[in-house]
C-alpha cells in the first residue's frame, strides 16, 4: 500500500515538534536536577535564619531573603496600581490616535530595554534625583519601573478578554462608564490583571542588574530596618558568591543553596498566582 | 388625530470614518407604537438604532450629523447628558448579554447604578420588572441563580426585565429574537406586544413576518438610505417602492 505524501508530512511535522519541547524541557530538568542536587545539601534551618558568618563562608541567608522580600514589596506598590492604572485608561478611556499609538508602542518597547540601563536610570533618577540613596525605596522603585510595562500590557489583555456586550450592557442602563468598568469589567479583568502582576513581580525578584547600584549590600549582619537601609538580596548573593567571593570554591554550596532558595521563593509566587486566578475564575461562576 | 413624535429623526446621516452608512434618513416614531426597522443585511438598521441611544458613541471613528430629537430635544447636543438619555432609551440586544450575575442583580443593576439603594424598593421593581417580562414565574424560586445558567429566552427576556426596571420611556431592540428558537420566538414577540401599552419600542429585524405581526409602522432600509416608511399593512400589502414589495417578496436580500 503507498503512503500518501501529506501522511508523511504530517508524521514529520508532529517528530520536529515534539523534538522542540522534548529538547526545552530536557534543559530545564538538567537545570533543576543540577542546583536542587548541589543545594538541597546546605538548606536547613540555621540556612535559612541566620546572617552569613565567618567571611560569609558559613551562616545562612536569613537577610538576603528579608531583603529580597522588601524590595519585591516596594516593587509591587509601584508598579501593580500604576500598571492597572494605565491600562484601564488605554482600554478603556483613551482615543485612538498617533499619540495613543506612539504612547502603546512606548510601553512595548519599554519592556525591551535592558536591565542594567534600567539600574543605570535608578542611580540617576532615585538614588541622586530624589535622595533616597542606595536604598530598599531607590532599588524597589527602580525594579517598579522595570515591571510597569509588564503589568501595563498584561493588564490591557486581559481588559480585552472582557466582552463589549457586558461594558455596552451596563452602558445601555444608565451607566456611567466608570460605573461600567468597576461593576462590569474590572471584576472579571481582576483576575488576570493580578497573574500578570504577579508574574511580572517574579520576574523582578529574581534581577540583579537594576539593584546592583541603587541598594544591593554586598554583606550586612542585620537586616534592614527602614526602607531608606541598604540591604542584601538573593540575587545579588548569589552573584556574590559565584564570582566575586575571596574563595569561590569553599563557597559554592553556598551559593547553590541560595539558587535553590531563590527559586524556590519565584515558583512560590507563580504558584500563587495560579492559584489565585484559579480561585477568582471560580468566583466569577458562582 | 396627529400625536406628537416621541422620536424625530431628520435628514440624519452617520460616517463610520469616511464610510457614509446612514444616508439622509427621515422618519417619526409614534409613543407607543411598535416601529421596526427591516432591511438586508448591512443597510443600517442596527447603525440607526444605535444612534438613537448614542450607543455608537462608543466607536471612536463614528461621527453622526443631522439631528434626532425626543421629544423634541436633540439628543446630539453635545451639552445633553448621554447617561441620562440612556436610562430613558432602553436596549435590548441581538445577542442575550445579561451579566454573570445573580438573576435578582441583574435586574437591580440600572437601579443600583441610578443611585437606588433602598433595598425594599429594589426587591419590589425587580419583581415588578420580571412579572414586565413575563418571566417572574419562572425564576422566582431561585433569584439568586447565577443569569447564565438560564435558557437563551430567559436570558433575553431577563436582559428586557433588566431595561424596564430603569423604567425607560422607549425601548430599543437589536434583533432581540434572532438568536431564539422559534417557542421562545413567540413569548417576546407576544411581550412586546404587551409592553406596547407603555412604552414606545423600535425593533430591527431580519425576520418580515415578525415585522408584519408586532408592529404598527415599519420603515424598510437599503444601503443606508429610508425607501420606505408608513403603517405595516401598507408596506406589506401595497408598497408604494419597487425596491420595497420586491425586498418583502424575497425577490432578494
Amino acid at each position: 500500500m503507498k503512503v500518501e505524501p501529506r501522511r508523511i508530512q504530517e508524521f514529520l511535522g508532529f517528530m520536529v515538534l515534539r523534538l522542540c519541547i522534548g529538547v526545552v524541557l530536557f534543559i530545564l530538568a538538567v537545570i533543576f536536577f543540577d542546583i536542587i542536587s548541589k543545594g538541597i545539601g546546605v538548606i536547613s534551618w540555621e540556612f535559612l535564619t541566620q546572617p552569613p558568618k565567618d567571611g560569609m563562608t558559613k551562616g545562612g541567608i536569613f537577610p538576603a531573603i528579608v531583603g529580597t522580600f522588601a524590595v519585591t514589596v516596594i516593587t509591587a506598590l509601584l508598579a501593580v496600581p500604576f500598571g492597572m492604572g494605565c491600562a484601564i485608561y488605554l482600554n478603556e478611556y483613551a482615543a485612538d490616535n498617533l499619540f495613543t499609538r506612539f504612547i502603546r508602542i512606548s510601553i512595548r518597547n519599554l519592556s525591551g530595554v535592558p536591565s542594567i540601563v534600567y539600574g543605570l536610570f535608578g542611580v540617576a533618577l532615585f538614588v541622586e534625583g530624589c535622595h533616597f540613596g542606595t536604598s530598599i525605596l531607590a532599588a524597589g522603585c527602580t525594579l517598579g519601573l522595570m515591571t510597569l510595562p509588564l503589568t501595563i500590557t498584561a493588564s490591557e489583555e486581559a481588559l480585552k478578554t472582557v466582552p463589549r456586550s457586558f461594558r455596552e450592557g451596563s452602558l445601555a442602563l444608565g451607566a456611567t462608564k466608570w460605573q461600567a468598568i468597576q461593576t462590569n469589567v474590572l471584576p472579571y479583568a481582576i483576575s488576570g490583571m493580578l497573574t500578570g502582576a504577579i508574574l511580572g513581580l517574579s520576574r523582578a525578584a529574581g534581577e540583579t542588574a537594576p539593584i546592583l547600584f541603587t541598594g544591593a549590600a554586598f554583606f550586612l549582619p542585620d537586616i534592614p530596618n527602614s526602607v531608606f537601609s541598604q540591604f542584601m538580596a538573593l540575587p545579588y548573593h548569589l552573584y556574590i558568591m559565584s564570582t566575586q567571593h575571596h574563595n569561590i570554591m569553599l563557597v559554592r554550596p553556598i551559593a547553590y543553596g541560595t539558587a535553590l532558595v531563590l527559586i524556590v521563593l519565584i515558583f512560590t509566587m507563580n504558584l500563587f498566582a495560579i492559584i489565585l486566578r484559579f480561585h477568582l475564575r471560580r468566583m466569577k461562576k458562582d | 388625530m396627529i400625536v406628537k413624535p416621541k422620536i424625530r429623526i431628520s435628514n440624519f446621516n452617520f460616517y463610520y470614518g469616511e464610510a457614509k452608512v446612514i444616508k439622509g434618513v427621515s422618519m417619526d416614531v409614534h409613543p407607543k407604537y411598535v416601529t421596526s426597522i427591516i432591511g438586508p443585511s448591512g443597510c443600517g438598521k442596527s447603525t440607526l438604532l444605535r444612534c438613537l441611544n448614542r450607543m455608537n458613541d462608543l466607536i471612536l471613528s463614528a461621527r453622526p450629523e443631522g439631528k434626532i430629537e425626543i421629544d423634541g430635544v436633540d439628543i446630539n447636543d453635545p451639552a445633553l447628558d448621554v447617561v441620562g438619555l440612556r436610562k430613558r432609551v432602553g436596549m435590548v440586544f441581538q445577542k442575550p448579554n445579561p451579566f454573570p450575575k445573580s438573576i435578582f442583580d441583574n435586574v437591580a443593576y440600572g437601579l443600583r447604578v441610578n443611585g437606588v439603594s433602598d433595598k425594599i424598593i429594589i426587591e419590589r421593581k425587580v419583581e415588578q420588572s420580571l412579572k414586565g417580562s413575563a418571566l417572574w414565574d419562572e425564576v422566582k424560586d431561585r433569584l439568586k441563580d447565577n443569569a447564565l445558567n438560564l435558557s437563551g429566552g430567559q436570558q433575553q427576556r431577563l436582559c428586557v426585565a433588566r431595561a424596564l426596571a430603569v423604567e425607560p420611556e422607549i425601548i430599543l431592540m437589536d434583533e432581540p429574537a434572532s438568536a431564539l428558537d422559534p417557542i421562545a420566538t413567540a413569548k417576546i414577540e407576544e411581550l412586546i406586544v404587551e409592553l406596547k401599552k407603555q412604552y414606545t419600542i423600535v425593533i430591527v429585524t431580519h425576520n418580515m413576518q415578525q415585522a408584519a405581526r408586532i408592529s404598527d409602522q415599519t420603515a424598510f432600509l437599503m444601503q443606508g438610505e429610508l425607501i420606505e416608511y408608513g403603517k405595516t399593512s401598507d408596506i406589506f400589502t401595497k408598497p408604494k417602492k419597487k425596491m420595497t414589495e420586491d425586498y418583502i417578496t424575497g425577490r432578494f436580500g
